[in-house]
């Protein structure tokens, strides 16, 4: 449907090849092209002002290049500059020197948490961890047998209870510390970031857990609001990181932009399928050229 | 918000500076409508209105533009006149908010005074059938489920023969979230319609349903999805949240779907009709009483 930056470069540039001198117009119109295709990528309209300017210096740079294919040149420089902005270094997580290492999960409605807490379980357990998940979900209906099933698929125990969310969350974590289990993972209610009273219940149950990782779990198909979320959720708990969810459909993924740009935290995890093993570390570089349109890109770059 | 900020900016006599041009191109863009279609008007509003009208005639071209943008279709569910049951498929990528509308549907429909039957037609998801239980038992309304990882077409079908032994009016059939991606998941669903045709009943309405956070992806869940199923209309969900969803105005522009319902919260009632006016009203940042 849309066409790639490199294409649509490569058409606006194909005047300045042969000039020796650009004009500013042949800077503007490049300039414009990189804008819509991060707005195309759902990139949040203030990060691409932002990231623009950076990128813009850069683009400038390799359009006078004496290279016969400036369009190539041109999404090889944004190309580099989104991976610095996403960040170079995959993930590890942290793990506390008293376990358990007590792991929230929060996000929107229908993101992704349940699913990412079954993966995560069972990633740990296969690097030989004993995590514990807790299902303080009271309020979706169907939510704790979800988890349930989930957890059982992961071959991790879960703790639930009909009290309330933070109860659970406090009691799983306890019952965990009792069983010696040393990672807990919670899955907590979906939650709109304007919601004062739900995020005010997300933020006493980190309290209340001193939970020592909060991941906020977004999905890459996400468009503007993706900032208005990041930052809201990243002022009630502080988040660790991100995990991007829903990554194995065709969505360009700008959130991953907008996120990074906007709390500064990494994103630690991609969430690439519905099944427990679709859950991978999540590679800028990889990022960075889908956002841009694809392997097109990368195969763009080699020719370049 | 920018929206407000906006509107409270055109309300001054001034003449709109170029600034002000941007300005609302952004906040368009900032509502997921997409910069194609927000450059489409802004362009056609200077054309209108040359470059520095007032901003009270800003304001009226602005709102009157995107009025036009909505299609003629009909907002209301579609109900088969003769056959009985109607059916109505629900559809969607992941977490969109599906089985929580067939939930609010269900209980509206009952409101009127229909007879409601649900298909747990979702047999894949872990717990579905149990969520659509709740939503069931929250309405009064009778679920038909299979076993986990039974053939959805034929839980569905099956509903809807049963449905019609027992003289139900509606069978809400809930179906599996699926990336549009996914081809083996989109033949599936090629195969609900087909098989859902074949049944006693008449399908009268496949409602693709769109969370309000999404961005461009919403138009190419729009064309796949209507490519495999005929979609009739669209629930745009989750639209109490700060989304705008702008990607629904661009995808009923672009694909002549009709926005039929909006989902408002994760309560039975949170569901309302379609109102193209309230929705350009608040996409834009005006106060309205609605
Ligand atoms: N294709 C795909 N589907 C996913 C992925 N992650 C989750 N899902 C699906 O997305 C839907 C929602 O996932 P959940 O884990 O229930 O989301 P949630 O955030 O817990 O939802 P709430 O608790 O209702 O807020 C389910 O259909 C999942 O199977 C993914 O990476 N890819
Ligand atoms: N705030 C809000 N939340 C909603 C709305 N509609 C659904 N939700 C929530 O979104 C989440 C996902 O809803 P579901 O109905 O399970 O979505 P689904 O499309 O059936 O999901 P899958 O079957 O996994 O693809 C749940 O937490 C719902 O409570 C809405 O209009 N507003
Ligand atoms: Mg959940
Ligand atoms: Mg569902």
């Amino acid at each position: 449907m849309f066409e790639t930056l490199g294409e649509r470069l490569e058409g606006a540039l194909s005047r300045i090849r042969g000039k020796t001198r650009l004009t500013q117009a042949d800077v503007d119109e490049a300039l414009g092209e990189i804008r819509r295709a991060l707005l195309e990528a759902d990139v949040n309209i203030g990060v691409v002002n932002l990231i623009s300017e950076r990128v813009g210096a850069a683009a400038v740079g390799a359009m006078t290049s004496p290279s016969l294919t400036p369009g190539q040149q041109v999404v090889k420089a944004v190309h580099n500059e989104l991976i610095d902005v996403l960040g170079q270094e995959t993930y590890r997580i942290r793990f506390a020197s008293t376990p358990p290492t007590v792991l929230l999960l929060a996000g929107l409605q229908g993101s992704g948490k349940t699913t990412a807490a079954a993966k995560l379980a069972l990633l740990l357990r296969r690097q030989g961890r004993s995590p514990y998940l807790v299902a303080a979900d009271l309020a979706r209906p169907g939510a704790v047998r979800q988890l349930e099933i989930l957890g059982a698929q992961a071959g991790v125990p879960v703790f639930s209870e009909p009290s309330t969310p933070v109860e659970v969350a406090t009691k799983g974590v306890a019952e965990a510390r009792r069983l010696a289990r040393d990672v807990v993972i919670i899955d907590t209610a979906g939650r709109l970031a304007i919601d004062d009273a739900l995020m005010d219940e997300v933020s006493q149950i980190q309290k209340a857990t001193q939970a020592h990782l909060r991941f906020l779990v977004i999905d890459a198909m996400i468009g503007q609001d993706a900032v208005v979320t990041a930052r809201a959720f990243d002022e009630r708990l502080e988040l660790s990181a991100v995990i991007l969810t829903k990554l194995d459909g065709d969505a360009r993924g700008g959130a991953a932009l907008s996120v990074k740009e906007v709390v500064g935290k990494p994103i630690a995890f991609a969430s690439v399928g519905e099944k427990l093993e679709d859950f991978e570390p999540f590679y800028p570089d990889r990022m960075a050229s889908r956002i841009l349109g694809m392997g097109d890109v990368l195969s763009l770059i080699e020719r370049a | 918000g920018p929206f407000a900020s906006l509107f409270s900016r055109l309300r001054s006599d001034a003449g709109v500076d170029p600034e002000e041009w941007t300005r609302l191109e952004e906040t368009l863009i900032l509502s997921d409508m997409g910069p194609t279609l927000a450059g489409e008007i802004v362009t056609e509003l200077k054309r209108q209105l040359g470059k520095s009208p007032s901003a009270e005639a800003l304001r009226g071209a602005l709102v009157a533009l995107l009025e036009s943008k909505f299609c003629e279709g009909p907002r209301q569910l579609q109900f088969s006149p003769n056959a009985k049951p109607s059916v109505v498929l629900v559809v969607g990528v992941n977490g969109t908010g599906k089985t929580t509308t067939i939930g609010k549907v269900a209980s509206l429909l009952m409101r009127e005074g229909r007879s409601v039957m649900i298909a747990a037609g979702d047999t894949f998801r872990a717990a579905a059938t149990e969520q659509v239980g709740v939503w069931a038992s929250l309405t009064g309304v009778e679920v038909v489920s299979g076993q986990p990882g039974a053939d959805p077409a034929s839980v569905i079908f099956d509903t809807i023969e049963h449905a019609r032994a027992v003289g139900s009016d509606v069978v809400l059939c809930d179906t599996a979230g699926r990336l549009q991606t996914k081809t083996n998941l989109m033949e599936e669903l090629k195969k609900i319609r087909r098989v859902a045709a074949k049944s006693s009943g008449e399908v009268t309405e496949v409602l693709l349903v769109i969370d309000a956070t999404t961005g461009q992806n919403g138009l190419r869940q729009a064309e796949v999805f209507h490519g495999a199923a005929e979609v009739t209309g669209i629930v745009l969900t989750k639209l109490d949240g700060s989304a705008k969803g702008g990607v629904a105005l661009a995808i009923e522009s672009e694909f002549g779907l009709p926005i039929k319902l909006v989902g408002l919260g994760e309560g039975l009632n949170d569901l309302a009709p379609f109102d193209p006016k309230a929705f350009v009203a608040a996409l834009v940042g005006e106060e309205t009483d609605v």
